[in-house]
Parts: structure tokens; sequence; C-alpha cells
């Protein structure tokens, strides 16, 4: 868990330098708030707080739900997101490792649902901002989120994947002519590329340190790529983007690396995990595409999280000395 | 160079094989009492030939052969009998069971024995049951009848015998140790095999290549012979009958049945080495080779060990250092199991024993939540899901148990040897095992009283229906008689037919005196049951139910109609 924490590193590090300071506000707060909600619930269920407070899975949730919401955002958004995660999607279940759904996307779509204003405010990229503004300082951001300031003009604007939604009549050669966020690209998204490539990393590394397979990323990506391929009419006012831009853009790396591989609420074996992250990645897809939300990653997990009781069910692997593979629910049959 | 195959899964455990294979295979001395339990094998033990206070020489046997699945058991050294009772065995939840106690008399005097010369003028049946005598069973630890591995079946022909030197767990070099220096002993218990078995076609030594040294002691005696030497990379368990049958054939052992349904037969090299004894030397099996290492232990070393040597003895003269040891292990560090008393003996399945320090294997840790990470899943070398399997274990549910192949667990440790969480999985499945076992036997139990039951059931519907036909019949028979009576009858109405049958019912009664004395009797009865009843509804409406209240007044209602009824009767009568 340590080294997960420690894998998002080039990620967070990589949303720091594009969009200020509002991450570090965020993960603060919703590692505070985590911390306190997972210790007073594991009081109240009469569990040993220290135990389990070691195993870093509460940090691990806040730091993720932390990374995925928009910088500057207000402080009772975090809030109430990481109490939702703790609280509700985990400690009610029954704590680590009975959690049916990934704790930070279930707290990330509650506020998504309930505050969708504050959640889609992103931050201008940094190389994007207007001829004399920056980002706001320390000081300044923490005023923003506690004392409700609204920061000065220009700072905040759209993702990528917001100007693909809203840029009907446009093929998408005139969108990457007018709009900065892609004229200005080194290939997929200003400033997005970057977060993703730094969750790339840090997926890497934890893949290269066994934490978790390659099956439920590389199926999820695999997917991805090859959905939005098959729908790239060519950049038609109808595409929905090639296909460098849906795998770097918005959650798709931080959500292939840190969000599908959480072992608890995932399906269990490797060809199910195989399964699983293809569900993902076309469930992604799908939403982007022709959903009502430009990003799609927290719906599509928490959507595979109901089916990954169903997958186990059929992807169990063929055991020593059987001849064909069961099905979980297959009753024995009578001898 | 014959082609390997690989199992799936599997882990990499530090090896701590070297440390015992510093010095050659030792002798200790004999210690002042043995304990031989009297059953160490699969199957049920046999039944007991010797007296306390009696004297026995080394390899006399102790105990007679009853049956089939018997093995005996023999004195390891010369001496006297001085108990036999139950003792504590080696056995996880140290548990005691008979066992023959001898002092030994320092002697050592060996019983009268000739091996044979010529093992190749013998039929197998001959040499099987020399095997049997000689009390071999398994030595690498699951401790089946070696003979009747062996013996011939009709339907089932051997055609590969595997010989099985791989020792994949760690720490232990028993096997190491025998290839190394009794390399001669062991072909010649393979040549022996071959020959009960009737010269199979494949004769393979299956081994990990962590012990070159060994291959290099084997090479001269196979060079004129058909045996193969096949090496294949370190794994734990490689070792597992089955792992290893896969390895060297790509072949699996159906679920529930044994290597035999593939035509084949596993032996351990321990196992080859005492045939060899038995057959060529007349000895039965009375010692075996055990590895005694770990840090606790002064000296890591290879003996040769006498069955019923406590442990005790093996440490004291190993330079034991109790505060140094975290536990005292039968057996390897993933297979092996804790050991409750050091006065428990070796027995014929010990092929280790280890008493590693503090620091080489502490002391367990709680154990923590699952998060199905799925670690397990990849090191299961049978592909189960261990974290599915423990998941059900906890809820108990059986049938998912079931289907998730619970009982195709060799419980060789692997998944709780890679869990982060430190969940003891093994022991969960051990658990469930049994448990499932015990419901299987109360679910005969109850098959069987049920079906007892519905025959009972069955019988006495018989029996009524045979009455019924009976009571029937005789109605008919009656009906009939009285068809053609009434038919002799004019004027058979129903109106005169109910007077016939009053007319019958009067003459049938007595006299009016005795009339009057049974309306009267009916009356006292009707009166007692209403008294009854109106009790029963006191009782009710202090303390009953509504329900029972209303059915309380009804039936005093109906013993006071049936009163009135009585009454007016006898008033009838007698006015």
């Amino acid at each position: 868990m340590q080294l997960v924490l420690l894998s998002t590193l080039p990620g967070f590090l990589a949303l720091s330098y594009q969009f200020g300071w509002g991450t570090f506000i965020n993960l603060i707060i919703a590692v505070v708030t985590s911390l306190i909600a997972e210790s007073a619930m594991l009081a109240l269920r009469n569990r040993p707080i220290a135990f389990y407070l070691k195993d870093y899975s509460a940090a691990v949730t806040a730091v993720l739900l932390a990374l995925a919401l928009p910088p500057l955002a207000p402080w009772w958004v975090v809030v109430v997101g990481s109490l939702f995660a703790i609280v509700v999607a985990k400690q009610l279940y029954g704590g680590i490792g009975y959690n049916p759904f990934n704790p930070a996307m279930v707290g990330y779509v509650v506020l998504l649902i309930s505050f969708p204003i504050e959640m889609t405010s992103w931050i201008t990229p940094i190389s994007l901002l207007p001829e004399g503004v920056t980002h706001p300082g320390l000081w300044e951001s923490l005023s923003i989120v506690f004392a409700g300031n609204t920061p000065i003009d220009g700072v905040t604007g759209a993702t990528p994947l917001d100007l693909f939604k809203h840029s009907n009549g446009l093929v998408v050669d005139q969108i990457y002519q007018n709009e900065a966020l892609f004229s200005q690209a080194s290939f997929a998204g200003v400033g997005w590329e970057w977060v993703n490539v730094g969750f790339l990393i840090g997926g890497l590394i934890l893949l290269k340190t066994r934490i978790f397979t390659w099956h439920g990323p590389l199926a999820m990506l695999g997917t991805l790529a090859l959905m939005s391929i098959l729908f790239w009419d060519g950049g038609s006012s109808d595409s929905p983007g090639s296909p460098i831009m849906h795998l770097f853009s918005g959650a798709s790396m931080m959500g292939a690396f840190f969000i599908l591989t959480d072992p608890v609420s995932s399906a269990v074996s490797n060809r199910g995990r195989l399964i699983y992250g293809a569900l993902i990645g076309l469930l992604v897809y799908v939403i982007r595409a022709w959903g009502n939300y430009p990003d799609a990653m927290a719906f599509a997990v928490l959507l595979a999280n109901f089916a990954a009781p169903f997958i186990d069910n059929y992807t169990l692997p063929r055991t020593y000395g059987h001849t064909d593979r069961r099905k979980a629910t297959e009753k024995q049959e009578e001898e | 160079m014959s082609r390997t195959w690989e199992t799936p899964g599997g882990v990499h455990p530090p090896e701590n094989k070297s440390q015992s294979m510093t010095q050659s295979i030792g002798h200790l001395p004999i210690p002042g009492t043995l304990v031989i339990p009297l059953h160490q094998h699969i199957g049920s033990p046999s039944k007991i030939d010797v007296t306390i206070g009696q004297t026995v020489l080394k390899g006399q046997t102790l105990t007679t052969v009853t049956n089939s699945n018997n093995l005996p058991v023999h004195a390891s050294t010369s001496g006297t009998v001085i108990a036999i009772d139950d003792q504590p065995v080696a056995h996880p939840s140290g548990l005691t069971a008979p066992c023959v106690t001898i002092a030994s008399d320092g002697r050592d005097q060996w019983i009268e024995h000739a091996g044979i010369t010529d093992f190749r003028r013998c039929g197998p049946l001959d040499l099987l049951q020399i095997i049997t005598d000689a009390g071999i069973a398994g030595m690498g630890g699951a401790g089946f009848p070696s003979a009747t591995k062996l013996s011939p079946s009709k339907d089932k022909a051997i055609d590969t015998l595997i010989i099985n030197a791989t020792e994949c767990e760690p720490y232990i070099t028993a096997d190491d140790a025998a290839m190394r220096e009794k390399a001669q002993d062991l072909i010649q218990g393979i040549e022996i095999v071959c020959h009960i078995l009737n010269d199979p076609k494949r004769v393979v030594i299956g081994i990990e290549d962590n012990k070159p040294q060994a291959i290099k002691a084997l090479r001269p005696y196979i060079q004129e012979s058909s045996i193969e030497i096949v090496p294949f990379p370190t794994k734990y368990p490689s070792g597992g009958e089955k792992q290893l049958i896969y390895i060297l054939t790509g072949r699996e052992v159906p679920s529930g049945g044994l290597p035999i349904d593939l035509g084949m037969v596993c032996l351990n090299i321990g196992t080859l080495i005492a045939i060899k004894r038995a057959v060529i030397d007349g000895e039965p099996l009375i010692s075996r080779i055990t590895t005694v290492t770990g840090e606790a232990c002064g000296v890591n070393r290879n003996y040769e060990v006498l069955i019923g040597t406590p442990i005790s003895h093996l440490l004291t003269h190993n330079e034991f250092d109790e505060n140094n040891c975290s536990r005292l292990i039968m057996g390897g560090p993933m297979m092996g199991f804790s050991l409750t008393s050091t006065d428990v003996p070796v027995v014929k399945t010990t092929n280790c024993i280890l008493a590693p320090g503090h620091s080489e294997i502490p002391a367990d840790t709680p154990a923590q939540a699952c998060i199905r990470c799925g670690l397990c899943a990849e090191a299961c070398p049978v592909s189960l899901l261990p974290q599915q399997l423990f998941w059900y274990a906890q809820a108990k549910d059986q049938e998912r148990l079931e289907a998730h192949n619970l009982f195709d667990c060799i419980e060789c440790g692997a998944c709780s040897y890679v869990c982060p969480s430190n969940i003891p999985l093994v022991q969960h499945y051990r658990n469930s095992k049994g448990e499932i076992r015990k419901a299987n036997i109360d679910k005969i139990d109850a098959d069987n009283a049920r079906q007892r039951f519905e025959f009972r059931k069955l019988r006495l519907e018989q029996a009524d229906e045979q009455r019924q036909a009976k009571r029937e019949a005789r109605r008919l028979v009656t009906e009939q008689a009285r068809a053609t009576s009434n038919t002799s009858q004019p004027g058979s109405s129903a109106a005169d037919i109910i007077a016939a049958a009053q007319q019958r019912v009067i003459t049938k009664q007595a006299s009016p005196e005795q009339q009057k004395a049974k309306f009267e009797r009916a009356v006292l009865a009707a009166q007692s049951r209403l008294q009854e009843a109106e009790k029963r509804l006191i009782e009710a409406t202090t303390n009953g139910s509504k329900q029972q209240q209303t059915i309380c007044s009804a039936s005093v209602e109906s013993a006071r109609q049936k009163v009135d009824q009585a009454q007016y009767r006898l008033r009838e009568l007698t006015e």
C-alpha cells in the first residue's frame, strides 16, 4: 500500500505543476478527513484502530479521491467525498476487503451527481493561462478553498474531453486548430497529457514490482484504444476523438493503473481481470462518446464492480486433474 | 534429455539446504528408551504382539498383521518392553496414540535375518510380502503402504515408474544426502521395484536442479540401464506427487484419482532404499535418514535415526538452544507442523526436525483482512482461487467450497507463504475439509435413518391396507347376505328397513331396568365431562390465549348439550 502511495507521486507532481496548489490542498483535506473517519468507524465497530490504520488503505482511498477531484474545489466537497468513501462505501460494508465497490470512486460519483458545478470547473493548465495571469499561490488557494473566494478570470477552463463533448458541428481538425488546448499540445491535450504520462509511469512501477498483474490495465487500455480506433471516423464533426486523445485524457491512465487495480472490488482470476478491464475500457468509451458525462472512469469502474461476481462465476481457472472449467454456482453432481 | 513441463504457480522460498549438507550422514548413540507408535502409515493399525517385560531383539516384529491395509512395526534396537500405552506422538494436535516403549540394553543385537541373494528369481508376490513384512510405507510424508502401491491390478497396468527425488521443501536434505551416499542401494531398490512391476517401459528419476552432486553420484550407476535422470528447475512444490507427474510426463492425475489411473507409480528415495534393505539384506524398516537443522541447533546435519528415537535425543546431540528456538517443526517450514513436546518419537515419515531461531522464522504475525490481491491464486500449483476458498471457508459455504474444488487442494502452503495479510489459508482449508467430510458422514447417517423411517411407514401402510381390504371383504359378504335375506322379505322400502332396524335394536336391548341404568351412567359420564371442560375453561381464562378460551368455551357448551340430551333420554324412559 505504501508503494501505491509513492507511485502516485509522478501523477501528483504533474497535476500540481499543471494546475497549481489545488491538488495538494485536496490531498491534505482528504487524507485528514479519511483517517479521522476511519478511526471513528473502527472505534464504533470495536476494531483495533492502529492495526487497521497501518495498512494505509484509508490513505490510499483518500489520495486517489483527492487526485481525481478538481483542484481548488471547495473544502466541503472534498470532506463530503472522503466521508462517503470511507464511512459508507468502505466501513459500513465491513471495512477493508469487504467493500464491493471502489470506495474512492463511490465518493467521486456521489460528488459528481450532487455537486456538478463544483465538480466540473477545472483549472486552466499553466501554459494556457492568459497573459499576466498565474495560478493562485498557496495562501490565495487556501482562501479560495476554505473561504469560498472565486479565482480570477481565466484560471478555470475546460478539459480536452469537455471540449470534444461540447463542440457540436466542428470537425476534429477545426477543434484542433481553434482550441489552444489542442493546438499547443504535444500529442493529446495540454496539461492532461503529462498528467496521464505521470500516472502511466507510476503504474509501470507498480507493475514492475508485481503489486498487480498486467491483465486489468492492459485489457482496459487495449479496449479503450480499440474502441476509439473503430469509431475514429477520420475526424468528422461526430467523431468522439482520436485514440491518443482518449488514452491520454481525463482519468484514463489513473483509472487503468490505480483505480481498476483495486483488488477488493475487481474480479479475482487473471482471466476474470482481463474481462473486467475490457468491460471498463468499453464502458469508458461508450459513456465518453455517447453519454452525458465528458469522462466516465468512475461510472465504468462502479458498473464493472457490479459485474465482478458475475465474471468470477464464469472464469474459474481449470484445476489440476479436471478436464474442464467449472462455474462457481454449478452444483456437484450427485454420485 | 527428456522434455519437462512447467506447473502453474509455485513459489521460491529460501532453500536453506546447504547448512545440513556440510557433513556426511551421521549416527547417534542409541537412546535409552525408544517409543514406537503402532500406527505409522495410512491404514488400520496392526495388532500388538509383545507383552510388558518381554525381551526383544533388533528387527523383531512387535505387531501382527491382521488385514491387507496393516503394516507391522519392529523393535529398532534390542532391549526390554517396559510399557505398552498411549504416548504423545507426532501430530499437529498433539494427540496421544498407542506405543510400545523399549528400554534399550545397549547391545543393539539383531534378530536372525537373511536377505535374498538373487531377487530376480522371486516372484513379485513374494517380494511384495517381504516389503509388507518389513513395514515399509511411503517415507516422503504420506506413509502409504508401499506394497499396496506396487500390487498388480488386472485392469491397471503400470508402465511408468517415477522416482521422486525432488525434495522441494526448504531445509530438508535427507533424500539429497541419501542419493549422494547410498546411490548404489537406491539403484538396487529401483531394480527390485522394476522386477516387481515386470519392467515398466519408462523409469525416471525426477530431481530439482539444485542437487547437482546427487545427480553426479547417481550417473555412474545408470550408464548401462534404461533409468533416466530428469533434472528440472527448482520450484516449490514440484515434489508433490501430482506436480512431479505433470512435470515429467505432461499428464495430470484425474481429480480424486491416483497415479495408477495413468499407469504410473511414484516412489520416494527413502522408500526405495528401505525396499533394497528389506529384500537384499533382510532388514525391516527400523531407521531412516532425518535432517536436523535450524539456527537453534548448533549442529545441522543428516542422521540415520532409529525409528522411535525421541526428538529430545536428537536435539541434545545437536547443541540445541531452547532459548533461541521460535518453534519446533516436524517436516519442513511449508508443510511441516509444530510440535508441542520434545518427547515425541521419530516415525517412518519424519524427514526433518527443524528448530528455527527467532529471527529465522518469527512467531506468527496477526492475520489482516484479505484484500483479494490474488497473489495466492498466482502461487497455487493446482490453479485454485485460494482467496475465494478462504471467503467461502469463513462463510462455511460447503457447496461453494466444493464447487471451487477445495478437495483438489494439496495443502502445499504456497498461498499462505505469499499472502501479504499473513492469513493462515491452509489451516482454513484443512478445517473446512474436515467439516465437509463430517457433514458427508452425517448426511449418510441421516439418509440411512430416513430410509429406515420410510420403510417403516411403507410397512405400516401396507398392513393397514391389508386390514382395510379384509374389512371390505367382510362388509361385502354381510351385505350380500343381507341382500339375499331382504329380497326374501316383501315391501323392502326405506321405512321398512328402518323399522326393522329399530326392531332389532329393541330386541337386542335388555330389560327396562338395565336400560335405565345405562342411561343413568350416560348422564353421570356426561356430567363429569362437563365439569372437566369447565375446569379447563377456568384455566384458559386465567392464563391461556384467546384462542384457547374460545376452544374451551365451545367444548363446555357441547358437553352441556350432551348432558341435556342424556337427561332427556333418561326422563323419556322413566316417564
